[in-house]
């Protein structure tokens, strides 16, 4: 017999591999069933989401150089690529990208927020409204912005629920038109507001969730995560602002 | 000092609670809070009340027993733990509402006293640093940097009270966790457990029913030790590391 | 009927296990003679572990390490509570990483020296060898003590010695190093080798055949009271400072499992050394339900004074330097603030006896920082004792940078308890008691930043390695059940006296006993003892039971978490202890150490020893409550350090 089969060289052995770990899971699994790794999703996908954004700002600032170059620039949307490239593919690509991205954060956000609903099932009978007002903003901000993204789709690129003649092709008109209703103002500025308060709380916790905070990189995370959502904010809302007040018509 | 307690009352863990009404008198603003819930201790048994349950012993803020959540506030006004807090940080005539933690990986015993028992599975998870006794090298073989030891401490200093998941609004315990992930992560006597044991705690912490975090830093408010909220953003860079490297 | 005070002697007890020979080789030699147990049938012993404390914690950890079944204990809702976890200052180990001239011997001398001749001098030569290796294995285990800017261990000196042979944690050291042992008993834990009862209470010890052989216990949760059996049971449930009502212990921490282990045939050995600690923060009412320490490592650098003149009521800052009093250091030039702690504690209360004491009621002198802060700087100061600043303020409301602190001694720790051979093993056999639970290593007086280290070495290494030689002795062929009459008897026994707590339903709260046995105990049997006091005391404890048995309350049951009833149940303990705690000092008709009997001093009031008469250690056998105990004296035997009168000047 082989020496590890001595009753006390086994009991012995046992007790070292009592406390040892088994095997691991893959690194996706681990990622996807664990609270932190679940975060994770949360902040990468959130990044990924947060550099559309950034890049989407830009573009509809466009708008107020006229009707001609916002235009094109939407046309050369679909024409990125090329000719690598087809018609759309790199468009369609980035949908994808995003719509993997949406769906991920919504389904680590719903799972994480039912998981914390029942981590804290009573309440305290003494209430403390500073306690979640982050959690809150996150949580309601969450499901404001995809109502608003399904509302967006539907409105200028569909044209399903758009009022006033949707034109393919004429994304210029588009706008103006859904900012020449007062809903399509108030939809899209209350989502923009949602959408500041997202990103502030959002992008300095991606930060911690992944790692990069630290304390002395933590001002400059704060600040950048105020004036970031601050900028993007006021991208988006100059386009329904600048329809309302006529410089955009 | 007069003053006005609703106290959070439960029979046991199967019972329906409800907060009770009592008045207590005579209270010098030197007293401790738990000294003040003594008088009032006193007064009920005499009368043939049941006396209202809380957990407590060393008094001096370093055991970590106590657990009340004081007008919302886990431990109180003070950022200290509830022994420690005096009565000269309420006003005479004050209503005080007093309530354990809740969260529900702390069942509630009775009145305020919960099971905190998920803690010490999470440290039985990883929690420490295999060093049977007699293997020690000699103490003086592996200096540590300063820093890294402050550091350790710092993190160290954590009483395991629970404060962190009474404040959190997710019920989370994160800055548990992390704390002690960080003190021994950040010492080389640590460094070869270190991705075993923050994977194995975090998943422990997981399987309590503890809530995520959404970094709302609650926790970091109501310790009464000062753990940083930063602690957490460093379990997390751990935790990322150790997934990534993780045997397969 | 004879009375509680009318003792008999019995024949003497002698310590057996340690070898003969030259002192530093006999722990060597006992470990070599010791049994050992064979590694595989160690999993078929089970150890009980009473306690979680520093000598539980690691007792339990190691003995789950080297392959025993233990089964644990601890009244606290996680083994991380226990009290240990409040120590504050260090521990000593003569490591030498100073090069101060510290060895061994040295710390073996100290110890001998500062317990006032009355310890055991293999223990603690012992306890001196083993102290090294603890620092040792608690830096692997990561305990994050303090550190030089080179990345070596920081150390700091300590009353009653002149070497810098503390290591520290801030002023968190007992929380740091039980967190270690609690970790390392988690492992074991979680590797299934420790089978671990948190909330449940030892309430009775199980002992057949002349062996103990398990214990009862009650599940404090359910009130449900269980038998546990193994093949030998260790005490580690720390000491019995709370007979005094107002102490430093922790509010729970009690006597029960010791004094339940006595009533079953273990001998109590010096129940009267208790250590009066000298630097508490004063107590600022009747509502005062525990005292804080401030550790003695404040008078590393504070002043210790009190106004000149009696009844002096000035403002502390507004008292010139001429008219002020640093008493210690004009009394004891060489040590100056830091005298051992009975020395320290007698000279505040004899300045306070006075009429010199400052604060409320005159009970307190003053520690001082402004020269510290004024050497150091204020940032230095807040560096090495912030945490103790921040609580005294905490506490007190008064800062402590601007105003000096007030303080005042308190009971703290109890030398005395369960009488232990060299093996740790009462006189019981298969009983054990280790850390504060036992009497072995402090003789009358503990030095500072000592008790970690008893208890670290208690649990780590001592025991360990002399339980082996009990377990291989004295195998246990037969189980025991719960049918067994000896094991029937202690059941019916324990669920009797909560039933009667229950049953009596009279007008008095469990506290106010606690509270008015405890005021008897601190004015007879605390700093200052006399003859007639003791016997005072010793009249009215009786009659203290007797009315605790007529008017206790106990409201509720005994099947649900009930804290009334566990108080009450300690109670009853503590007012048969403090009756023996008084015949001890009673019958010690000497000073030594903590313990100070008026009619013996110099003639300068310093303790006046009568090694003739005393050299011995006191191990009481019980007889019955209130029944005059059994004498049994353990002559103690100096080869070494050959006793002189303490000088500390």
């Amino acid at each position: 017999m082989s020496w590890t089969d001595r009753p006390h060289v086994r009991s012995v052995l046992r007790m070292a591999l009592a406390t040892r770990t088994d095997r691991r899971p893959s690194f996706a699994r681990t990622v996807w069933d664990s609270t932190v790794g679940k975060k994770t999703v949360m902040a990468v996908s959130g990044l990924i989401m947060l550099l559309y954004l950034v890049v989407h700002m830009i573009g509809n600032l466009k708008i107020f150089f006229g009707a001609g170059e916002f235009n094109h620039y939407a046309h050369w949307l679909r024409t990125v690529g090329e000719p690598f490239m087809h018609y759309e593919w790199t468009l369609w690509l980035v949908r994808i990208v995003l719509v993997v991205a949406v769906v991920a954060h919504a389904t680590s956000a719903y799972q994480l927020s039912r998981r914390d609903i029942r981590a804290r099932p009573s309440k305290y009978v003494h209430k403390k409204a500073r306690a979640s007002y982050a959690t809150r903003t996150m949580r309601w901000g969450g499901i404001i912005l995809g109502l608003f993204i399904v509302w967006h789709i539907l409105d200028l690129t569909t044209g399903t629920v758009h009022t006033g003649g949707f034109q393919e092709g004429h994304p210029y008109q588009n706008v103006v038109d859904t900012f020449s209703t007062w809903y399509g103002n108030v939809i899209y500025i209350v989502a923009m507001l949602a959408l500041g308060l997202h990103i502030r709380h959002g992008f300095w916790s991606a930060a911690q969730t992944l790692g990069v905070g630290s304390r002395t990189r933590d001002r400059f995370l704060k600040t950048f995560a105020d004036v970031l959502a601050l900028l993007l904010t006021a991208g988006f809302i100059a386009v329904p602002v600048g329809v309302m007040t006529g410089v955009v018509s | 000092m007069k003053l006005t307690l609703r106290v959070w009352r439960q029979q046991n863990a199967d019972a329906d609670g409800t907060m009770s009404t009592y008045e207590v008198d005579g209270i010098s603003p030197d007293m401790s809070f738990l000294e003040m819930l003594d008088t009032l201790n006193e007064e009920l048994i005499v009368k043939g009340d049941d006396p209202v349950a809380f957990d407590h012993d060393c008094r001096e803020g370093i055991c970590g027993a106590c657990s009340l959540v004081i007008n919302g506030d886990a431990h109180g006004p003070e950022r200290t733990t509830t022994c420690q807090l005096h009565m000269r940080s309420f006003q005479d005539g004050d209503t005080i509402d007093v309530e354990p933690w809740r969260a529900s990986a702390f069942p509630v015993i009775k009145d305020l006293v919960v099971d905190r028992s998920a803690f010490d599975r999470i440290i039985q998870a990883g929690g420490y640093i295999t060093a049977p006794t007699g293997a020690a090298p000699e103490a003086h073989a592996t200096p540590v940097p300063k820093p890294d030891a402050d550091l350790a401490f710092e993190h160290a200093e954590c009483i395991g009270c629970g404060a962190c998941v009474a404040a959190c609004p997710n019920g989370a315990a994160m800055l548990f966790t992390s704390a002690k992930i960080n003190h021994l992560n950040v010492l080389p006597q640590g460094a070869p457990e270190r991705e075993t044991r923050v994977l194995d705690m975090v998943e422990q912490m997981d399987e309590e029913g503890f809530g995520g975090c959404t970094l709302a830093g609650e926790c970091a408010t109501a310790c009464p030790k000062g753990i940083p909220l930063m602690s957490i953003t460093n379990m997390n860079k751990e935790w990322l590391r150790a997934a990534r490297r993780a045997k397969r | 009927m004879t009375s509680y005070a009318d003792y008999t002697t019995g024949e003497p007890v002698a310590d057996t296990k340690a070898p003969a020979g030259p002192v530093n080789e006999r722990w060597d030699k006992r470990r070599f003679e010791a049994k050992l147990v064979n590694p595989a049938n160690r999993r078929k012993h089970t150890v009980i572990v009473v306690g979680t404390g520093l000598a539980g914690g690691s007792a339990g950890a190691t003995l789950a390490e080297q392959g025993y079944h233990v089964v644990q204990f601890c009244y606290q809702d996680s083994p991380r509570r226990a009290h240990s976890i409040a120590a504050q200052g260090g521990i000593n180990a003569a490591k030498n990483y100073r090069n101060d001239g510290d060895s061994v011997h040295r710390l073996f001398y100290d110890t001998v020296k500062g317990g006032d001749f009355r310890a055991r001098e293999s223990n603690v030569h012992r306890l001196a060898q083993i102290s090294v290796e603890i620092i040792d294995q608690c830096v692997a285990q990561g305990v994050p003590f303090a550190r030089e800017y080179g990345g070596l261990l920081d150390t700091r000196s300590f009353g009653g010695v002149q070497v810098s042979r503390t290591f520290y944690a801030r002023g968190q050291t007992g929380q740091q190093l039980l967190l270690g042992a609690y970790q390392a008993l988690s492992r074991q834990i979680a590797a299934g080798n420790v089978e671990m009862h948190p909330r449940t209470e030892m309430l009775d010890l199980i002992v057949v055949d002349g062996r103990a052989r398990g214990i009862v216990a009650r599940d404090l949760v359910t009130g449900r009271i269980d038998t546990y059996f193994a093949d030998a049971v260790v005490l580690a449930s720390g000491g019995y400072g709370n007979v005094f009502y107002l102490s430093t212990n922790a509010m729970n921490s009690n006597a029960t499992a010791i004094w339940r282990a006595h009533r079953r045939g273990a001998l109590f050995a010096n129940p009267c050394f208790t250590q009066i600690h000298p630097t508490c923060i004063p107590r600022t009412g009747d509502h005062q339900s525990k005292l804080t320490l401030m550790s003695e490592s404040l008078r590393n650098d504070g002043r210790i004074w009190v106004p000149k003149a009696k009844g002096d009521r000035r403002p502390p800052n507004d008292i010139p330097e001429d008219e002020r009093d640093y008493y210690l250091e004009r009394i004891y030039p060489s040590f100056g603030n830091l005298v051992p702690r009975d020395i320290a504690s007698r000279a505040a209360k004899n300045v306070c006896d006075e009429g010199r004491g400052v604060g409320p009621g005159g009970q307190g002198v003053y520690l001082d920082f402004a020269d510290a802060i004024e050497r150091m700087g204020r940032g230095a100061v807040e560096a090495k004792y912030g945490n103790l600043f921040d609580m005294y303020q905490r506490i007190t409301d008064e800062d402590p940078y601007e105003v000096p602190m007030r303080i005042y001694p308190a009971v703290h720790y109890t030398m005395g308890g369960l009488w232990v051979d060299y093996d740790l093993q009462t006189t019981i056999p298969g009983l054990f008691a280790v850390g504060e639970a036992n009497f072995s290593d402090h003789g009358a007086n503990r030095l500072g930043a000592s008790a970690l280290m008893q208890g670290l070495a208690d649990g780590y290494f001592v025991l360990p390695s002399t339980i082996n030689d009990y377990l291989a002795r004295n195998p246990h062929h037969d189980t025991v059940t719960d049918e067994h009459p000896e094991v029937q008897e202690v059941l019916a026994g324990t669920q009797d006296r909560l039933n009667l707590l229950l049953s009596v339903d009279g007008d008095r709260t469990p506290d106010s006993f606690h509270r008015e046995v405890g005021e008897l105990m601190w004015e007879f049997c605390g700093m200052a003892r006399t003859d007639a006091g003791l016997r005072k005391a010793l009249e009215r404890i009786p009659q203290i039971r007797e009315e605790f048995w007529r008017r206790i309350k106990v409201p509720g049951t005994g099947e649900e978490f009930n804290q009334s009833l566990e108080k009450a149940n300690r109670i009853v303990d503590y007012l048969e202890l403090a009756e023996l705690m008084c015949l001890d000092a009673l019958h010690r008709e000497e000073s030594c150490g903590g313990h100070f009997r008026e009619e013996s001093q110099t003639p300068d009031g310093e303790a006046a020893r009568d090694d003739e008469r005393f050299a011995y250690a006191a191990a009481w056998e019980f007889t019955g409550t209130g029944e005059a105990p059994v004498l049994h004296k353990e002559d103690l035997v100096f080869e070494y350090v050959h006793p002189t009168q303490r000088s500390y000047a």
